[in-house]
Formats: structure tokens, sequence, C-alpha cells
């Protein structure tokens, strides 16, 4: 019996983790073959009988007692063990993911050895077509990265004072804010659920992107209540654009929908009221989560060029899609028309003739930024100049 | 369609179910037809036996014995066809706390010895016969501290066991009995410390559950259903679950040598007495 084939137990009881020594030894030999156990500890006879009674491995006392460290047992190692393992399958690749992953993977980590006969989880995104990104990686690495913390990157005493009807817009854009960022927070967060986990990354960013949208609610949220006890109008249109998006219940096309056609839109949007939104608050506000939000863009447009370039006939879906989501919404007033008069109102930062001139102005330019926005990112998913204008000009006149 | 093999076992705990509806479909994809019917208590699954409800009990040790002492008594016969790996050759211990005074057996006189349900066989009846032949009668020598949870079950349900070990660390008793292996379990949950306590004695060896049958029994079926349960593998991802939910690694042929141990304790205590000459007389 060689040295590796003996434990010595010394004074540590089986009750104190000295099984994990014997199990250790045991897994050093084959099956059907022995390795001898001595030690000192006053229940250990005992105790070894019962565990490996448990294990079901053999064992044979020499004498109960131990004297001068002599063994008091041979183990016979049982086939349990081995047992449990057969048929166990392979998750595949650590650094990349398989094409399909099986439902019987379950909550597995790639590359895990998963017992064979574990439960199956349905988990319906489980194709590395519909859910990967060659970004995603990166992306949420960048998203861990650049979390803030509304209380220190907001300046929220910063001393202003505007008009009663500079403000009640402020307020009134920031209501509609918020119910778009409540949609954007619920998609994703959804949809995390059923993303096969051995697609982690995707499952992660997603996570993480909720997160995101948690933050902008809260920000929206503190500063429309900054000066006022109570938010502005929530109009049917509005939220049956929102509605449509929540529907969507196919990945690809919601991502279409949702981030790169509506959070897309919202980057204008940000970088309009970055620029001439009428308090230092709100500016800053817009900044911080138009970091985010290009984020969730990027993920959007590079899932899309994936499964686009995976699946090219994706293209006539995404193009149905945002054509049906048109149709949904041509009867209602799209964006209210509240908020685009609060847009005007923020822009001029007065009543003033002269003011209102130049808010409608940079509204006008807002919209045109806008589609420009969309087209170059239909584009870079694969759609030709023609039909990215065309889609474009479809896209919600609620902007999300 | 076939009448289905039926098998008669005790509720001890909700995951019986699991079990049995598992076994239920290893078996069917193995073209047996298999059922089960729960009962309560083993009193009344000992009853449903004699009275043919079904064809093959799991029976606990004490279940065994009655079923066997009312087969003497009414001319049937009674067979164990098959157990568990993890059911042969236990043992109980009798623990006291690390820095207890008693060193021996003797010393427990007037003392208080927590036990299991009063039909535990290992938490209480073979335990309380090591101290009889010890020279040490239980109620009058020794305290007696029961510990009576779910009777009918034959201490099938650990929760006695585990109570009786806290009232040992508690300081409410002087002693605890229990199985052996749950002496190392309660030291891993933390309900007995490494270190906390001390094993005073052991007792003899001796069996736990089988599958019995009686003489009116199918043959062909108990033969397909011994032969179906021994054939059953570890590595058998369809039936590991199962194994390892009802706690063995193989099941293996019945044996009876290694219940004598239990019966010399019913024998003394009068445990099953009364039972069985209810049953007997009524299947007269
Ligand atoms: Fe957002
Ligand atoms: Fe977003």
């Amino acid at each position: 019996m060689t040295a590796s084939n003996a434990v010595e137990l010394g004074r540590l009881g089986l009750d104190q983790g000295g099984y994990l020594l014997i199990k250790h030894a045991l897994r050093t030999v084959p099956v059907g073959s022995a390795i001898q156990v001595s030690g000192e500890s006053p229940e250990l006879a005992i105790h070894l009988r019962s565990w490996c009674r448990t294990q079901g491995h053999r064992i044979d006392f020499l004498s109960q007692t131990s004297a001068d460290h002599a063994p008091i047992a041979i183990i016979y190692r049982g086939g349990a063990e081995t047992g449990r393992w057969v048929g166990a399958q392979s998750t595949g690749d650590a650094s990349m993911p398989q094409q399909h992953a099986p439902a019987c993977w379950g909550l597995a980590g790639r590359s895990a050895t998963v017992e064979a006969g574990s439960p199956s989880f349905e988990f319906p995104l489980n194709t590395r077509t519909e859910v990967w990104a060659q970004e995603v990686a990166r992306l949420y690495a960048q998203a861990l990265a650049a979390q803030w913390n509304p209380i220190a990157a907001i300046p929220w005493n910063e001393p202003f004072d505007l008009p009663d009807e500079i403000e009640d817009a402020v307020v009134q854009v920031m209501t509609y804010l918020i119910e778009n960022e409540t949609a954007a927070l619920i998609i994703p967060a959804r949809f995390a659920a059923q993303i096969h986990p051995h697609f982690r990354e995707v499952m992660q960013l997603l996570a993480i992107q909720a997160a995101d949208e948690a933050r902008h609610i809260e920000v929206f949220t503190r500063r429309a209540l900054l000066r006022r006890t109570k938010l502005g109008l929530s109009t049917a249109g509005g939220q049956a654009s929102l509605k449509t998006l929540l529907d969507e219940t196919d990945f690809t096309l919601s991502g279409m929908l949702l981030s790169v056609l509506g959070e897309g839109s919202f980057l204008s949007l940000l970088s309009f009221l970055h620029q001439h939104a009428p308090d230092p608050v709100t500016r800053e506000i817009a900044r911080m989560v138009s970091q985010d939000e290009a984020r969730h863009v990027a993920f959007g447009v590079a899932h899309l060029t994936w499964h686009v370039n995976e699946q090219p006939s994706c293209l006539d879906r995404l193009a149905i899609a945002i054509e049906r989501r048109h149709d949904m919404l041509a009867n209602t007033a799209g964006l209210n028309e509240e908020v685009f008069d609060a847009l005007i109102l923020l822009a001029a930062g007065s009543l003033q003739p002269e003011a209102l001139r130049a808010g409608w102005n940079k509204v006008q330019t807002l919209i045109a930024d806008m589609d420009q926005g969309r087209i170059k990112r239909l584009r870079k998913i694969g759609f030709p100049d023609s039909k990215a204008q065309s889609l474009s000009a479809l896209h919600t006149r609620n902007f999300m | 369609m076939t009448k289905p093999f039926l098998l008669g076992a005790v509720a001890y705990d909700a995951k019986v179910v699991t079990i049995w509806d598992g076994f239920q479909r290893w078996f069917a994809q193995h073209d047996f037809a298999f059922d089960y019917m729960l009962y309560s208590n083993y009193e009344q699954q000992v009853e449903g036996h004699f009275s043919g409800h079904f064809h093959v009990a799991w029976n606990s040790p004490l279940a065994w014995l009655q079923a066997e002492r009312i087969a003497v008594r009414t001319g049937r016969t009674v067979k164990a066809i098959a157990m568990r790996d993890t059911d042969c050759d236990l043992t109980s211990v009798i623990v006291v706390r690390q820095d207890s005074p008693i060193q021996t057996i003797r010393d427990l006189r007037n003392k208080t010895v927590a036990v299991g349900a009063s039909d535990s066989p290992q938490a209480t009846l073979i335990p309380l016969l090591h101290l009889a032949e010890a020279g040490l009668e239980p109620e009058k020598d020794v305290n007696v501290h029961r510990f009576d949870l779910l009777v009918g079950k034959h201490g099938d349900h650990i929760g006695g066991e585990r109570h009786a070990a806290k009232a040992l660390i508690d300081g409410r008793v002087d002693a605890a009995c229990m199985i052996d292996g749950n002496h190392l379990l309660f030291a891993r949950e933390g309900t007995l410390p490494a270190n906390s306590t001390r094993i005073l004695a052991q007792t003899a060896e001796y069996d736990h559950c089988n599958f019995t049958v009686l003489d009116t029994a199918p043959i062909e079926a108990v033969a397909r259903f011994r032969e179906l349960l021994l054939s059953m593998s570890y590595d058998d991802p369809a039936v590991r679950p199962l194994l390892d939910l009802e706690g063995l690694k193989q099941w293996r042929p019945g044996r009876t040598e290694k219940y004598a141990l239990l019966a010399r304790a019913i024998d003394r205590f009068h445990t099953v007495d009364a039972f069985v000459d209810k049953v007997s007389n009524a299947c007269r």
C-alpha cells in the first residue's frame, strides 16, 4: 500500500471534516480498490462505519482501537461516485457559447459538467443566432464600469429659477420620460428571464440594462418633483405606443423596435435636453442618462447585426414588424401634444415670441436628427438606403 | 390492462409520493405494471397486508416482526425479498455530553435518557434493550424521556432523534439515543457540535426495512419485481434521484437474521403483543 492509499487522520474526527481526506484518498484508487485509515478520534470507528454505509463503500475493521498509528480500517471504494457521472454532459467551451443550449443544461455555467438526469428548464431563447452579439462581453464590462450614483452625479442643489410655465414644461417632459423608461425596464427584465443561462453575457447585460433604467426612472422622477408635488399628464396615445413594445414577444423584433429605433431616437432627445434644457439639473441628468442609453443602443445594433449576419432573411421580418407597429398606431395620436409643446417651451426658456421661434426650430432639428440617427442604424444592420429611409419614416411619433 | 402489482408503504414524509411515483414510472418503462397505496401508520399497513389489500409491503423492521408473528399465529408464511444496502448492519449509540461525569453505562442509574418515538427501533427499543441487558431496567433504574413524534411511523421520521439530541445539548437530559449515522449527521447540521458529545455505548448490529410478501402474493410478479429492484443501478440517471431520495445505492436480497436484536427488545418490552393478538384473532 503506497502513502497515498493510507489516510492518517490523527485526532481529526469525521465530524470535523475528516471524511474529506478519505474521499480524496479514495479518488486516487480505482473502484473496488482499498485504502487504509488510521486515527485516534474516539468516535472514529462508529463514524467510519456509518459514513461508508451511506457512501456505498465497503469497510473492514482491523481493530477497534488504534495503537501506534496502526490502521484501524480498510475501505474499498464503491462505484457510486463514478456511477453518478456516467452519461454526464459537457456544456461546451467557457469562452464561446454553443449554437444551441439544451434544456437539460439548466442553470449550469458554461463549460460545467452536468449530471445526467438533472431537471430540464424551458428557456425559450436558447440559440446563439437569436440572442448573441459579438460585442456582448465587452458591453457588459463597460456597463458595469460606468454605473453611477444619482446622489453624487447630479447637482441636485444647484440653484436655478424658472418661470412657472417653463418649470411645468420640464415636469411634463419628465412625466413622459418616466413612462418610457418604465417600458425600457420591463422589456429587458422579461427577456433576461427567458435567455438560456448558457448565454450568460446576454442575460447579465439585460439585467444591468434593467438596473440602468431603474436609475433613469429615479432621476427623472426626482427632477419632476424638485419644484412640484405631482407629475404631469400621461396620454392614451403615448401609452398605446409603449404597449405595442411590451406586446412584442420576439426578442429580435423587440430589440429592433425598442433599442435600435426607440432608444436610438432617445439618444437625440437626450442630447437635445442636455443642450437646451433651461436648468443645470435637467441638463446633467440628460448627459448621464445618455451615456447609458448609448450602450443600450450599441447592444441592440450589435445583436441585430449579428442576427442578420447569421440569418439574412431576418431583415424581412424586421421590416414587417416596423410596418405592423406603424399600422397599429396609425389611429392613435402618437406623441402627445403636451409633450411636443413642452419640448418647444423647454427649449425656448420663456414665452417671448423670439424665444418661441428659436425653440420651435430646435424641436424641428431634433426630429430631423432622430430620423437621421434611425436611418444610419438601419443601414448599419443591413437595410439598403431607400428601405432604411422608408422604415425610419414609419417610426412612432411617440419617439419610443 | 393487466392488474398492477401493488405495494403498501407508509407516508412518513411527503417525499414518499415522489419516490413511489418515480418507481412506478421506472417500472412502467420496464413493462412492469406497478402501483402503490399509502398508509398513515405501519399498524394499518400490516393489517391491510393480511387482509389482502396489496401484494408487497415496504416494512419497517418492527412491522416486519409484527407481520412475522401474526403469520406464525395464523399459519401463514412471510418472506423478506429485498432491502436497501444502507439498512444492513446498523447500530445505535447512546451519547452523553463531552463534559459529563457519566463514564460507563452503570453511571446512568437514576439519570434521564432521551429516546425517540416509542415505536422507533433505532432510537428507542434497541437502545433501551441495551440498557436493560446491562442491568438498567428502563423507567425503573433509569428515567426515560420520550420524544414521541409521529407514533405509528416506527421512527422513520428523524424528528424524534433530533429532539432527543437537542435536549442533550440543552442539558435537559443526561444521555440521548440515536442511530449511529445520525451522530455524524447531527454534527454536520450543527445540532451536535463537534467535540460537544461523547459516545457512551454502541449497540450490537441490526437491519432495518425490507420488502415483505405473504404466501398469497403472485409468485411470478414477486419474482419480476425483485429482479427489477436488484437490477436498478446507481449509474442510471433515471433511477438515481429515486435511490438518492430513498437513501440507498443498491437494493440487496432480503435477509432476516439481523432482526433478532429487535425481536429480543419487543419480547422484553411487550411492544407489539396486543397488536399481534388483535390482528391474529381477526384473521382467524
Ligand atoms: Fe433609459
Ligand atoms: Fe435604455
